[in-house]
């Protein structure tokens, strides 16, 4: 049977019948598999969720222990069996815990990417090729201009930008699970080891990255920064929203930065008022996802979340069959972990 | 190249005109001649051609990658010199780039057939950033948020020199602007501009005070309209009545143009105005207002020899001269509405040409018959004005006309009188023995403008500002009613203290009920007294209305929003 039978979409997500389970549901259910913790995969509320331990443990420490009911961690590899329907989850490399999750019933093998990068980096796994029937892809960057930069260069970007201007507080504005964390990693391997300073917002994540044994450096929270003006020239990372905001006011002399995969597009990083953009997206760029479909070689592709229209047809002038599936709730912006 | 590109980069992500001056500053100190005078022709806006059609581009681009991979991309990016810049297949990068003078020598003299080639060249060695910059050069379409203005004060900052120094050589020099430079830095001697038409700095008035009008007394002051057009003015240097250029067609280009038009900033405004230019010839400088002037094209007078009286007895002309003067000599002046479709136009159509044929209400004269006036007094300076007038013919100069008033009392008559008048904004009083001294000279000329106009309406929307208001909700979109509905009629972001930004703000936080992107909708309930200049119809709002200078005048928070203005109201306040 057609995958297109048994696995559907609706009000709640990517829905699999004969196996009773949603896949990065929006609302409560009472089965979810979850392929990583971005808020718009990952809902508090369900009564059984799957998904790899570092997701449980970034849901556990953003909704509290009692997130769901039932909790199950699935290690790389297993395959759990719902019904007659058997899930296996591979590494997806888009940030800790990140997963991909292959779906085998009737004969056919569809694989869900979740969001994927194919790119180093240290606080995961990288994307596995799992061979497949049907791949079922983000396409969060899917237009040929998106081209990610390695973040080396990005990284040095900023390093150049703090001896410029060295009496400028550096404001990061950078996603609070995933980017916040590469970002300060990145900053580390650039040789980087002066403390880093962290908006409220940033704490528990990155504290829950230290336990999960990923050395992040010295961190210290900005509310425990007696004078502020001593933070001129140091670098301090806070969600993208809190750059323009109230809380910014008492930092002396901010150079907005942001840190996200859209800043290779002006116009994008000049609506954020970020005066440095750096490009580091935990995304595919286009090559990537290209050379992924290829890698992966499906008989057909399922595009999802993002610009679609570009990537089908790019799909399709490959020689693979392409349609869109249409999810609800993925917030290209705010929420995403762009 | 590399140093241009990164510039851009810069001036493009930082907000607040004084960092941008400083970057701009360290370029022009530290990149080497000639580069540095091409960036500065390049963000001034003084490159002479395209190097390439945004056509070529376009073309170009088909040619190497998919269309509709290229159209989707398009769309997304909504620009195609940063699509192209992103999409361009091939990357050789190299070591050595051009420099930018190359870049500008290679396009200047390449033939057509190798633009092309050349081109993408240039983009396959280059960084997508690098890209972007020579394609905004290329089709002269930089937009970096730095007026011409701005950068003669910049240059005039590095040398450390007054800006009207700058202003006056600008015309008179061309990129790469070596002379220039080198004279900034204290290595050469200024160039010599003596044979060249350019401009000079103009005189400004102050607005007048209460005590200024107190202290009116007859015999001592020239009264004038001060009318709603653009301050402009026309440096002509040749002798020849219309010649051969001027027939070739409006936009002849000859190398040493011997007329211009200029702005009050001294940007040369010259090819917007073809037909007020192609009119004139002689020897001056003429500082007036410039207008849409119903009866200004020549085509307009049957006769132009009977017609074309002199302007210096036009009150009392009309009544010796019979119908056709009298139409000829009172100006039939536009709104600034009417002007404002002839402002940055290019190259202006025939038919807007003469739908809205401009002239000049001609207010004083720096140079008259190659005779620099500029020592004389204001009544001496009006002399010769009036003998010239008198010795002229051309429809499109009209001499500003000089009113009365002997007392403060019948000067306040005056000014009730003239402001019920819509394309007049109010008084200009200047002084009998004013010389003619550049910048703002105190107590000598007063301009007197006609109280705003102001409405109550509501505030609908607010967003954050730029720079140092970026984290304060200070650009404020506001409406007046329609029955029970609100329909936005403008929007502004000054006239209030810091004071009462922090207020505005935090109401706007308090109040805030939705989010359009960086929009927020606020509550219908914060009345807002807003001033503005004139108001129009419109057919880009949905209200039919638009607002010339809006800005807050007083935020009204005991009025409850039912109070506040109808849009029946304000489309009463439009003029004519």
């Amino acid at each position: 049977m057609h995958p297109s039978t048994w696995l559907k979409t609706d009000d709640t997500g990517l829905y699999c019948e004969p196996g009773e389970f949603y896949i990065d549901p929006m609302n409560e259910v009472a089965t979810a598999l979850v392929t990583h913790g971005h808020a718009d995969h990952a809902r508090a509320g369900h009564h059984s969720v799957f998904a790899s331990s570092e997701t449980l443990a970034i849901m556990k420490t953003r909704y509290g222990e009692d997130m769901a009911i039932h909790q199950h961690a699935v290690a790389m590899g297993e395959a759990v069996n719902f019904n007659d329907v058997r899930a296996t989850f591979y590494p997806a490399g888009h940030i800790l815990g990140s997963t991909q999750i292959l779906i085998e019933y009737a004969g056919y093998r569809v694989v869900v990417s979740g969001d994927y990068k194919r790119r180093h980096d240290p606080t995961c796994p990288p994307f596995k090729v799992v061979p497949c029937d049907v791949l079922i892809t983000e396409a969060t960057f899917g237009l040929p201009v998106f081209k990610h930069p390695p973040i080396e260069h990005e990284i040095e970007k900023l390093l150049h930008s703090l001896r410029v201007f060295p009496e400028r507080c550096h404001l990061v504005g950078a996603y609070a699970l995933g980017k916040c964390q590469r970002v300060i990693l990145a900053l580390r391997e650039a040789g980087y080891a002066k403390p880093i300073y962290l908006h409220g917002a940033q704490l528990k994540l990155c504290d829950l990255y230290k336990q999960l044994g990923i050395d992040l450096g010295e961190l210290i929270p900005v509310s425990e920064v007696a004078d502020k003006k001593t933070l001129a020239g140091e670098i301090i990372i806070a969600p993208p929203s809190a750059l323009a905001d109230r809380w910014s006011r008492s930092l002396p002399n901010v150079r907005p930065v942001v840190a996200s995969g859209w800043m290779q597009i002006r116009a994008r990083a000049k609506q954020k008022n970020a005066e440095l953009p750096l490009i580091i997206s935990d995304h595919c760029d286009w090559p990537e996802l290209l050379q992924t479909i290829e890698e992966v070689n499906p008989k057909e592709v399922w595009v999802t979340h993002g610009r679609e229209d570009a990537l089908m047809y790019q799909a399709e002038k490959m020689g693979y069959k392409a349609r869109a599936l249409s999810l609800v709730g993925y917030d290209e912006d705010e929420q995403g972990g762009d | 190249m590399e140093a241009f590109s990164h510039l851009l980069e810069q001036l493009y992500f930082t907000s607040g005109n004084k960092a941008k001056a400083q970057l701009i500053a360290d370029y022009i100190a530290n990149a080497p001649d000639p580069d540095r005078g091409w960036a500065i022709a390049a963000m001034a806006g003084t490159l002479r051609f395209d190097f390439f059609k945004r056509n070529t581009v376009k073309k170009l681009i088909s040619e190497h990658t998919d269309p509709a991979l290229f159209a989707m991309s398009y769309d997304y990016v909504g620009e195609v010199s940063e699509t192209v810049a992103h999409l361009w297949p091939y990357s050789e990068p190299s070591d050595s780039l051009p420099t930018l003078t190359e870049v500008v020598e290679t396009f200047t003299s390449i033939s057509k057939q190798k633009v092309s080639a050349t081109l993408a060249h240039y983009l396959t060695i280059m960084t997508p950033a690098q890209r972007w910059a020579l394609l905004k050069l290329g089709t002269r379409g930089l937009r970096i948020g730095v007026s011409a203005r701005s950068i003669k004060q910049i240059l005039a900052d590095y040398g450390n020199k007054d800006i009207k120094e700058v202003e006056t050589l600008w015309h008179a020099v061309t990129p790469p602007y070596v002379d220039m430079l080198g004279w900034l830095e204290g290595k050469v001697d200024k160039p010599d501009i003596k044979n060249a038409v350019t401009f000079h700095p103009v005189m400004l008035s102050h607005p007048i005070e209460d005590s200024d009008i107190k202290a009116f007394t007859k015999n001592t002051w020239q009264i004038e309209n001060k009318y709603d057009g653009i301050r402009v003015q026309l440096v002509v240097k040749s002798n020849n009545p219309i010649n051969d250029k001027a027939q070739n067609g409006s936009g002849a280009d000859g190398d040493k143009p011997q007329k211009a038009l200029f702005s009050r900033t001294g940007d040369d405004i010259s090819h917007s105005f073809p037909d007020l230019l192609e009119s004139i010839s002689g020897n001056m400088v003429l500082d007036g207002e410039l207008l849409v002037i119903h009866n200004a094209e020549p085509g307009f007078h049957p006769s132009e020899e009977s017609t074309a009286q002199s302007a210096a007895s036009q009150r009392t002309s009309s009544d010796k001269s019979g119908k056709q003067a009298s139409s000829a000599t009172q100006p039939n002046v536009d709104t600034f509405n009417a002007l404002q479709q002839r402002l940055n136009k290019k190259k202006p159509s025939k038919a807007l040409q003469s739908s809205a044929p401009v002239g000049l209400i001609v207010y004083d004269a720096l140079v008259l018959n190659g005779e620099d006036l500029t020592e004389k007094t204001l009544k001496a300076r009006r002399h010769y004005l009036e003998e010239w007038f008198s010795k002229t013919n051309n429809s499109r100069l009209f001499l500003s006309e000089t009113l009365n008033a002997t007392s403060p009392e019948t000067l306040r008559q005056l000014h009730t009188q003239v402001c019920q008048n819509r394309a007049v904004e109010g008084l200009m009083i200047k002084r009998l023995d004013s010389h003619y001294v550049p910048g703002r000279p105190k107590g000598q000329w007063f301009k007197w403008k006609r109280d705003p106009l102001v409405v109550d309406a509501v505030m609908m929307y607010a967003q954050r500002g730029h720079g140092k208001r970026s984290s304060f909700y200070s650009d404020y979109t506001f409406g007046v009613w329609e029955d029970s509905q609100l329909l936005p009629i403008g929007k502004a972001y000054s006239g209030f203290t810091d004071e009462e930004l922090k207020k505005l703000d935090n109401w706007v936080r308090r109040n805030a009920v939705g989010r359009f992107g960086p929009v927020r909708e606020v509550k219908k309930e914060l009345v807002l007294e807003v001033a503005f200049d004139a108001v129009h119809p419109s057919s880009r709002h949905k209200s039919g209305v638009a607002l010339r200078f809006p800005r807050i005048h007083r935020i009204r928070w005991d009025k409850p929003a039912s109070e506040a203005d109808t849009l029946a109201n304000v489309k009463a306040l439009i003029e004519g």
